[in-house]
């Protein structure tokens, strides 16, 4: 994994704001940002970042490569698009946190135990194997992802959540030993290798990875 | 003047009628004013009201004419009548329109008025019409002092509206700076490159102009004179000097950039690869000349590594450099980013800021120059090193707190060093001062001029050295909003970066505007009239040569340079620089300086027709001296807004509280009113008075009248400034109501009745 990363630091040097521009998801934005710091001030979340998203543009541009792809910043964005709303410069902000997050944990240098990573990924796993989420599933694992105690604990917490699910139809009991997934699992499999690989292509990634 | 016949005409409209007795009015007009004619009317500014008055002047039965109705600012298209002097007694915004519409308020009200009316009587009865000056001067040339963009757009703009120019310039071609540059800053959309600067079609225009005569090589030796006829050496390098008259000067003499040898921390002068954005300019175009890349000065290699450094010796809180920003550098670094851009993306180019500075449609060419790679950089640099073959920047990161932050590899390194003026030589630095003592009051320090550091520009002749009078930082003086253009030399314009800090699209802007300034100069100059801001006044003043003691007190106190001085010392007014603000009629101590429309008799024959009740009636009596460009207007409008205020204020308007001479302050306190007050504009720095230096002059001279109050045992708050603006409307009745208060906690003044 590490070896993609090696790969990318020897293409790119000096220059990361090259690298997050050619690999990146809306990546070649970055350089647009004037530093006006409202996207910082407007995400409900700003005050609890290492580096909020303004600081983290700042970063790419100084070429802090390190600093940027293993720090949990960009990991915290929920989606809320504040920032993209209010952005000057209309800097789709929300995406490229996105993109930075998954351009990391390609590289195999995303912190390894960020919830919000760790979550992305069950969620995936799930979701791709079966082209539906199996609500069960998917929770049996999250809650029990830091060991068996705590899953108890949480699996009790949320148990009016789940009884309530259970009650409109939105959990299946038994998903755990028969989950139906979607009608054609074979098919869409094949369609996210297919679209990885044209994306691997178009970036110029080798094509292995998470 | 014959035999005065007075005519007082009141009217009944606007609410007048009903608030007011009119017909005992009409009594105390007759009476105690001494009107031959009285007349009421019911709607004085209709075409019949006034009709009734021009009937009265052309029947030969009236001259002199007293309007008792609305205020002074009214109605002036109705109530103009030639050759006539007239005055106004302001019965309706500062009468009803102040005082509330009860039973019980209308005793007041009425004495109010009836004191309006005995004033505008006793005022025009010391008027007289004043004849244009006698020493009108009808040239209408204009001359244009340096030949940069904005000297060129001001000769073309005059040329254009069919007045001759002169325009000399020091070096041997025209151009100035601008035809130093490479590129200029786009001016219109897209706002997305560079692109050619305007020199050569403005030389070639010029060269077309059959009205602009170009003195090259050459400088303004002399200049004397007044608007409409100054008188003007031209001389060439080789020391041929031509005697021009002209009758307006547009001075457009430009800036030098701040020298980057202060900045040696910066790397100036230590290695040849640090310039200043006049290097990088003579870079590009060598460049361009040799169709090459631009290479650095030590070795002729690439340039393939460029950071700029802005505010370079600006924004400096030390004080140490410049403290101002110069507005356009910002802009400047982008533009010269580009040329490397353009030429090769992959040419670093980091442009470090501490904010950047790209008014209006620099938003859109920043935005260029991020679409084109250019990095920008929010940091404080510290040190330009050089070592090894290249540069070394080090910086502090404003946004990642990164004190130690640097940049190397670094093949050039630009410095934002900004504007500053070519004002000439700065008249009021003092060296020892000469003090004019009269025996009338302190002693004047009179400024000396130092010898020069910088040349004169102009080389004035005025008695206040010969150069405009500077405001910050060695820009000229000018009122940035109210009236820009205008110097504190009439008749002489300073446009472009010697007023202030401007890129090339404002100079040219600016630059039109002189041109019009110097045309109204000289159309105004040629009927002997005022120019800004009394434009048309055709009043000037004239002194009493017996009575004067060559104090020169009105010499010094003139904001204007307008009078200078003969053989024998006495005051020699040059009616064309003069703009008519009566501060030297405030200043002379002997009162020997008047108006025809305007003295010290005039006002203080008001404020001796004011009825003064006794100690014991409760009814005080509050002179307020209001200037006529901000606080009169000010009070009107309170009016208008129906504000309430004291009933026991009187008001009189003055061209500038620098025109109130100590005598009017003193009699009034003599004759029984218990409290004075002045309104004039704020002055300072970031003055508003319309005559830069009028009420700071009365602000000096009210705190020396402490020590005549005292001789009179009478208190210090007898005696009031405030500086009040236009938009003050709700303070002005604030303020007397605060005053009116104030003198009823101290009590009547004891010379009542004396
Ligand atoms: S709001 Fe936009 S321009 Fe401002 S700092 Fe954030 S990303 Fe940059
Ligand atoms: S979208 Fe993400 S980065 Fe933007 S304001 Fe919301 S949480 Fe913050
Ligand atoms: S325009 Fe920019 S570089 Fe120039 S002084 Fe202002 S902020 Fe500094
Ligand atoms: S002080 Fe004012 S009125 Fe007197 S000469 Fe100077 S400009 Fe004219």
């Amino acid at each position: 994994m590490t070896e993609l990363n090696h790969k990318m630091v020897e293409q790119y040097r000096n220059d990361f704001l090259k690298e997050v521009e050619a690999n990146v998801e809306e990546g070649d934005w970055v350089k647009m940002c004037m530093q006006c710091g409202v996207c910082s001030g407007s995400c409900p979340f700003g005050p609890d970042w290492e580096h909020p998203p303004q600081e983290i543009f700042m970063m790419i541009r100084a070429g802090k490569r390190d600093e940027v792809l293993r720090s949990e910043s960009m990991w915290m964005c929920t989606s809320c698009y504040n920032c993209i709303v209010r952005c000057p410069r209309e800097l789709p902000i929300t995406h490229i946190m996105h993109g930075l997050a998954n351009y990391a944990h390609r590289l195999g240098i995303a912190p390894k135990m960020n919830p919000t990573r760790r979550f992305a990924k069950i969620f995936w796993d799930n979701i791709a194997k079966n082209g539906r989420v199996n609500e069960l599933d998917l929770s049996v694992k999250l809650y029990f992802m830091d060991g068996f105690k705590k899953g108890v604990k949480r699996a009790i917490e949320m148990s009016t959540v789940g009884l309530g699910m259970l009650k409109t139809g939105r959990l299946n009991p038994f998903g755990l030993v028969a989950h139906r997934g979607c009608k054609d699992k074979k098919g869409i499999q094949k369609m996210l290798k297919k679209a990885r690989e044209l994306e691997d292509r178009r970036r110029g990634l080798a094509t292995r990875g998470a | 003047m014959s035999e005065v016949k007075l005519g007082t005409y009141i009217c009944r409209g606007c609410g007048i009628g009903d608030r007011l007795d009119t017909a005992a009015l009409s009594v105390v007009a007759q009476k105690e004013g001494k009107a031959q004619l009285v007349r009421e009317h019911d709607f004085l500014c209709s075409a019949d009201g006034v009709a009734t008055i021009r009937q009265s002047l052309e029947g030969g039965e009236v001259n002199q004419v007293v309007i008792a109705a609305c205020s002074r600012r009214s109605k002036t298209e109705a109530f103009n009548f030639e050759n006539v002097t007239v005055a106004r007694a302001n019965l309706r915004e500062q009468v009803i329109w102040t005082q509330p519409d009860t039973p019980e308020a209308r005793e007041l009200t009425q004495e109010m008025a009836a004191d309006y009316i005995r004033m505008a009587c006793a005022e025009v009865k010391k008027m007289h019409v004043p004849a244009a000056s006698a020493n009108a001067g009808t040239n209408k040339r204009v001359l244009v002092v340096g030949g940069g963009v904005s000297g060129m757009t001001s000769a073309l703009e005059a040329a254009k509206a069919g007045y001759e120019v002169l325009l000399v310039e020091k070096t041997g071609a025209l151009g100035g700076w601008t035809a130093k540059l490479y590129k200029r800053i786009p001016f219109r959309e897209p706002y997305a490159d560079p692109v050619e600067t305007p020199v050569h079609e403005l030389i070639a225009a010029i060269g077309k102009e059959p009205r602009i005569k170009v003195f090259l090589n050459s400088t303004t030796t002399r200049t004397s004179g007044s608007p409409g006829q100054f008188s003007v050496d031209i001389t060439a390098e080789s020391g041929n000097t031509m005697t021009e008259n002209v009758g307006a000067i547009v001075m457009a003499s430009g800036f030098s950039l701040y020298d980057a040898n202060k900045l040696p921390h910066l790397g100036y002068g230590k290695s040849p690869d640090v310039v200043d954005q006049a290097g990088l300019e003579a870079l590009a175009l060598k460049a361009a000349a040799d169709g090459a890349r631009i290479r650095r000065p030590s070795d002729g290699r690439e340039v393939k590594n460029v950071v700029f450094v802005q505010c370079a010796g600006q924004r400096d809180a030390s004080g140490e450099h410049l403290t101002y920003c110069s507005g356009y550098c910002c802009n400047a670094s982008i533009k010269q980013a580009m040329y490397f851009k353009d030429a090769n993306r992959d040419i670093d180019t980091n442009i470090i800021y501490t904010d950047l500075r790209t008014p209006g449609n620099g938003e859109d060419f920043y935005r260029s120059a991020q679409k084109k790679g250019v990095s920008f950089t929010k940091g404080r640099v510290k040190a330009v090193e050089s070592a090894g073959g290249s540069l070394t920047v080090r910086f502090h990161d404003l946004i990642l707190n990164d004190e130690r932050a640097t940049v190397t590899g670094v093949d050039l390194v630009v410095l934002a060093t900004g504007q500053i003026p070519n004002s000439g030589m700065n008249i009021e630095l003092k060296a020892e001062p000469e003090k004019a003592d009269d025996g009338h009051g302190p002693s004047v320090e009179v400024p000396v001029p130092v010898p020069p550091k910088a040349a004169s520009v102009l080389n004035l002749t005025y008695r206040q050295g010969p150069d405009l009078p500077q405001l910050k930082y060695g820009f000229t003086d000018s009122h940035f909003i109210c009236f820009p253009y205008e110097t504190r030399r009439s008749g002489i314009y300073a446009t472009g970066p010697v007023r202030r800090p401007m890129d090339l699209v404002q100079a040219v802007e600016d630059a039109t505007g002189a041109a019009l300034k110097a045309i109204q100069a000289v159309e105004n100059a040629s009927l002997g009239r005022a120019l800004h801001p009394r434009s048309g006044d055709l009043s000037f003043p004239s002194f009493r040569r017996e009575g004067c003691t060559q104090c020169k007190r009105c010499t010094v106190e003139c904001p204007f340079g307008a009078i200078d001085e003969d053989e024998q010392r006495y005051p020699v007014f040059n009616e064309g620089r003069c703009r008519r603000c009566g501060t030297c009629m405030g200043a002379c101590p002997v009162r020997v300086i008047s108006f025809e429309n305007y003295s010290v008799d005039t006002v203080g024959a008001q404020i001796k027709a004011v009825d003064v009740p006794d100690e014991f009636s409760e009814k005080p009596r509050l002179l307020l001296l209001a200037c006529e460009n901000d606080a009169y207007p000010a009070l009107d409008m309170a009016g208008m807004n129906r504000l309430q205020s004291s009933a026991f204020v009187r008001t009189i308007p003055v061209r500038c509280l620098g025109s109130v001479n100590t005598i009017w302050i003193t009699d009034a306190l003599n004759s029984g009113y218990d409290g004075v007050m002045l309104m004039g504009c704020k002055h300072g720095d970031d003055y508003q008075c319309h005559f830069v230096k009028g009420s700071e002059l009365a602000d000096y001279r009210m705190s020396k009248i402490d020590d005549t109050l005292k001789g009179l045992n009478l208190e210090p708050e007898r005696v009031r400034t405030y500086e009040v603006a236009i938009t003050d409307i709700a303070r002005v009745p604030q303020l007397i109501n605060d005053y009116a208060e104030k003198i009823k906690e101290i009590g009547m003044n004891p010379f009542k009745g004396f």
